[in-house]
């Protein structure tokens, strides 16, 4: 078997499994590890496939910052899972049926699909241009306004994550930057009247 | 001056019913009593005029036209006969007098704008109806009356006995009505026409024709004329529709008096005359209505024995009456009907304001027991009431024709019934010489209870009514204060109407049946070639010409005895025979009868349709149903919002595979 | 044996129903219905990633950094609702939250 096959192989395998062991993991910490490993495994295949920077931005963004915010939730929360692993079983046959629903519907597309004759002919990459040198070029010229509008999509969920979560905490000392700016004598020094030997 | 005769009164009724308020009261009165004097003396110039006259033909005075459509031509047009102007003659003077004699009798009462608009409606009715020159004026007419008489007896509206005796006499007048409509409709597909003058000109051609309806073969002149009788018998009150006459005493006196006893009853008995070109070629029809009267007087009669309330034993002896003249018709003599239409519109008027002289002066009070020696206290109207007494009763010198009103009109009915080779006319004689007895002496007990004697002798009996139902005295009991005469206003229409019923007898009856039959009548009433009653009936043997005084002699002396020397009399004979005098008392439970029969099936269904149909049915199958399935539905499609998120998500899921699953499997591709 | 399109496609599938039994299996825990979007949401990204390789056409690549930008964000969010709602109930006992009953 070749290199590729065999990588393939072991990277699907191991994305299959540690995404089962997400959904049936106990532990919650034990979950967001394995999604952790899932999506590694997935970069692997990214790679596999040739489009290396989104298999770096996948690395990146999900494990890095996605995974790791999940973690800290699961921390922060004190929660009790076992309570919440109740009601497994009640929805077991119902879950079932549409997962295996959906998943033979996957396949008989999977198997059965062809290539429609109106699509366009694979393009040759244009010359020794890296995946994500290409990639660049695609993005800020034909995509522009959807990276524009994926900007403001991220400053949106920034601002919201902002606004759910802060809180303003009595006795924080916080600088007014304003005020400190605008201080002068009348409101820094305060002139006494000490008389010689006595104290303040 | 036929127009005015007939739309004055229409006239008064606007201006009384429209501004009564603003004008008040007494000028109410007053307006219409003076517009209905002008008519009622244009109606006497008229009787004259066309009585005396030499003018074969009727006169058709036209006014308007109504309607035109396709066959159908009717105009309102004024038939004026001799028939007519004896009818003018009546209903406008009794109708002026009872005019009169309310200005007293509803003195005190707040309604009289009210009551003068609605008398002067109906008499304009009235008079409609009797100047009808066709078939659908006349029940324009017809029904006028009937609404008329329906507002009036439910004059004192807070009453509900009222109401419901306005009801009920509407109802069945309705059923009569009914009878009447058919009849019009038949003749007017026999004929084509709707106006008296065709379809008297194609009465002789109708004659021996007949017609298929139902399955079944029919004369058509007798078809039309039982469908059209049917109609005099609501209104008149026949037996079998007669069941709504002793209800309508519920009204005021005086309206008893016009409707009750001189005109809207009288209306089926002018409308047989009227038809008599119709009548007189149908045997067997005429055979109905003599059975059919004579039946009634008898019946009527009977129950009229017993009854305790004064108006009652009037309103029976009208009926009665009534019956009388409908055996005249049916045998024949359509001018002896007539006739004793004439009369009895005096003595029975009379009878009646008398009675409600009686009554004012006994504060309201209609209970005979509680009367007693009124002959000292109100004296005029004693004498009054005796004269009408002797009128009804029919008092006159045997053999001759000299005699108060009812002994010359009603004898000559009961030599008709006996001469008469017609169908039932010896059943006929039977009943009206046995109720000529009976007349006189529920006549003479009156009398006898009311003015003679001392007050409270038949008080005893008053309480003691525990023998069925009774119809009870209105108002208070009647307290032991001196009665007073009534007022003039009220005491002048008697002496008129007095008058009437002590000559009109022997001053019309040559015009009327006798030898100036020919001149008087002219072509208003048709007589068929084998129609021979009127001479007939001057020679039957003499028992029979005796038998109605010897009748009157032998109810005077019973009545006499019974209630005058053995006061005890009544009381047992009355407990001696418990049933027979519970049956009359009840008037043969036919109140019952019919509320078995007829009115509890019809609350039945009309429940059925109510609750079942509209109810159940329609409402339940449209606002109610739907609303309340929108209700289910609702319910229902609540439950999918649980207000997890969770189940959300999972429908969403749901959805998304159905999608899936219908656009690989399904539609699109 | 040469890896083809069909193989990674039937793997995006089977991923992507992982994911779906997950958020029906674990509906009561909403970290783990998270984590099975992510998980659903990655199985999209092969597949997109697979087409555009197969048919060498970058637009699949770029949008699935779309499809990485917007989940990233989504879960941000979805994780800080789940904190303002702890902050404010206690628990995380998702069955709480029923004021939307009609």
């Amino acid at each position: 078997m070749q290199a590729d096959a065999i990588l393939f192989w072991l990277f699907s395998g191991v994305l299959i499994i540690s995404a089962l062991a997400v959904i049936m993991a106990r532990n919650p910490v034990h979950s967001v590890l394995f999604l952790i490993l899932a999506f590694v495994n997935a970069a692997g295949l990214f790679l596999l496939m040739g489009a290396e920077f989104l298999g770096m931005i996948l690395i990146v963004v999900y494990v890095g910052a996605v995974a790791v915010l999940f973690l800290f939730v699961v921390m922060l929360l004190d929660v009790d899972f076992a309570e919440l692993k109740q009601g497994f079983v009640q929805y077991l046959p119902i879950g079932a049926l549409i997962a295996l629903l959906v998943a033979f519907e996957l396949g008989y597309v999977a198997v059965g699909w062809t290539r429609s004759p109106e699509a366009a002919a694979a393009a040759a990459p244009s010359g020794m241009l890296s995946n994500t040198a290409a990639l660049g070029r695609v993005l800020y010229t034909q995509y522009f306004y959807f990276f524009q509008a994926a900007g403001m999509i991220l400053l949106t969920a920034m601002v919201g994550a902002i606004v759910l979560t802060l809180r303003h905490k009595e006795g924080v000392k916080r600088q007014n930057v304003a005020a400190q700016v605008a201080r002068g004598p009348a409101t820094a020094i305060e002139l006494r009247k000490v008389p010689s030997r006595a104290g303040i | 001056m036929y127009d005015l005769i007939v739309f004055l009164p229409l006239l008064g009724f606007l201006i009384a019913g429209l501004f009564g308020p603003q004008i008040g009261s007494r000028a109410s009165e007053l307006v219409t009593t003076s517009l209905l004097g002008v008519s009622a003396l244009l109606s006497w110039i008229a009787f004259f005029s066309v009585g005396a006259g030499h003018e074969e033909q009727a006169l058709v005075v036209p006014v308007a036209n109504w309607l035109t459509s396709g066959k159908l031509a009717i105009a309102w047009a004024l038939r004026i006969d001799t028939l007519t102007a004896v009818m003018l003659v009546v209903v406008g003077s009794v109708s002026f007098l009872v005019h009169v004699y309310s200005i007293g009798y509803m003195a005190e009462d707040r309604g009289r704008p009210r009551f003068f608009a609605y008398l002067s409606l109906f008499t304009f009715a009235m008079l409609m109806l009797v100047t009808a020159d066709n078939l659908v004026q006349m029940f324009f007419g017809w029904e006028g009356v009937g609404l008329a008489s329906y507002l009036l007896i439910g004059f004192w509206y807070e009453r509900p006995a009222a109401n419901a005796a306005a009801i009920k006499a509407f109802v069945v007048n309705r059923v009569g009505d009914f009878g009447f409509a058919l009849g019009i409709f038949l003749l007017f597909q026999l004929t084509g026409s709707v106006g008296l003058e065709q379809i008297f000109a194609a009465a002789p051609g109708l004659a021996g024709k007949t017609i298929h309806i139902f399955g079944a073969d029919w004369d058509a002149l007798t078809l039309t004329c039982l469908l059209l009788f049917m109609g005099a018998m609501g209104k008149s009150a026949q037996f079998l529709l007669h069941t709504w006459l002793p209800d309508a005493m519920e009204g005021p006196t005086p309206v008893s008096a016009l409707i009750h006893a001189a005109t809207m009853v009288t209306a089926g008995v002018f409308m047989v005359a009227r038809l008599s070109p119709l009548f007189d070629l149908a045997p067997i029809a005429l055979g109905v209505v003599t059975i059919v009267g004579a039946t009634t007087a008898f019946f009527a009669a009977t129950v009229g024995l017993v009854q305790n309330d004064i108006k009652r034993v009037i309103a029976y002896s009208t009926c009665s009456q009534l019956g009388y003249m409908f055996v005249g018709l049916g045998v024949g003599g359509y001018s002896l009907g007539i006739f004793h239409l004439f009369t009895h519109a005096f003595f029975k008027a009379l009878l009646f304001l008398g009675a409600g002289s009686v009554i004012q002066a006994m504060h309201h009070e209609q209970d005979m027991r509680a009367m007693g020696g009124l002959r000292k206290e109100i004296p005029f109207t004693f004498w009054m009431m005796v004269i009408g007494t002797l009128a009804l009763t029919g008092v006159g010198i045997p053999f001759t024709s000299i005699g108060f009103a009812g002994y010359v009109s009603k004898d000559a009915i009961i030599e008709a019934a006996y001469a008469s080779h017609g169908i039932g006319a010896t059943y006929a004689f039977a009943c009206v010489v046995i109720a000529a007895g009976l007349t006189s002496f529920y006549s003479w007990r009156l009398l006898f209870m009311t003015f003679f004697g001392k007050r409270g002798d038949w008080a005893a009996s008053l309480g003691a009514a525990a023998h069925g139902h009774d119809d009870s005295a209105h108002g208070g009991h009647g307290r032991h204060h001196a009665a007073h005469e009534s007022p003039m206003v009220m005491l002048v229409p008697l002496a008129a109407l007095a008058l009437g019923a002590a000559f009109a007898g022997v001053a019309f009856r040559s015009w009327f049946i006798g030898g100036g039959f020919e001149g008087f009548w002219k072509h208003a009433l048709f007589l068929g070639p084998t129609n021979k009653i009127l001479e007939d009936m001057e020679t039957v043997p003499w028992l029979v010409s005796l038998s109605p005084t010897l009748m009157m002699a032998g109810g005077l002396l019973v009545a006499y005895y019974m209630y005058m020397v053995n006061r005890a009399a009544p009381k047992a004979l009355a407990n001696a025979n418990p049933l027979l005098y519970r049956f009359l008392l009840n008037k043969w439970y036919f109140d019952e009868l019919y509320d078995f029969l007829f009115v509890r099936p019809a609350f039945w269904v009309g429940r059925l349709f109510w609750k079942g149909g509209d109810g159940f049915l329609i409402d339940g199958l449209g606002p109610d149903g739907v609303s309340a399935r929108v209700l289910d539905v609702t319910r229902n499609v609540v439950r999918l919002q649980t207000g997890y998120v969770y189940h959300y998500a999972f429908a969403m899921l749901l959805g998304v595979a159905i999608f899936a699953t219908w656009y690989l499997f399904g539609g699109i591709r | 044996m040469v890896i083809g399109l069909t193989h990674y496609v039937t793997l995006a599938a089977i991923l992507f129903t992982i994911g779906v039994a997950g958020i029906i299996l674990n509906h009561k825990n909403i970290i783990v219905i998270l984590m099975s979007v992510e998980l659903i949401l990655l199985s999209v990204n092969i597949n997109l990633v697979a087409f555009s390789t197969h048919t060498g056409d970058l637009t699949g690549q770029v949008f699935a950094l779309f499809i990485l930008t917007v989940a990233a964000s989504e879960a941000a969010i979805g994780l800080a609702i789940l904190v303002a709602y702890y902050r404010n109930r206690g628990s995380i006992a998702v069955e709480d939250i029923n004021a939307l009953k009609g």
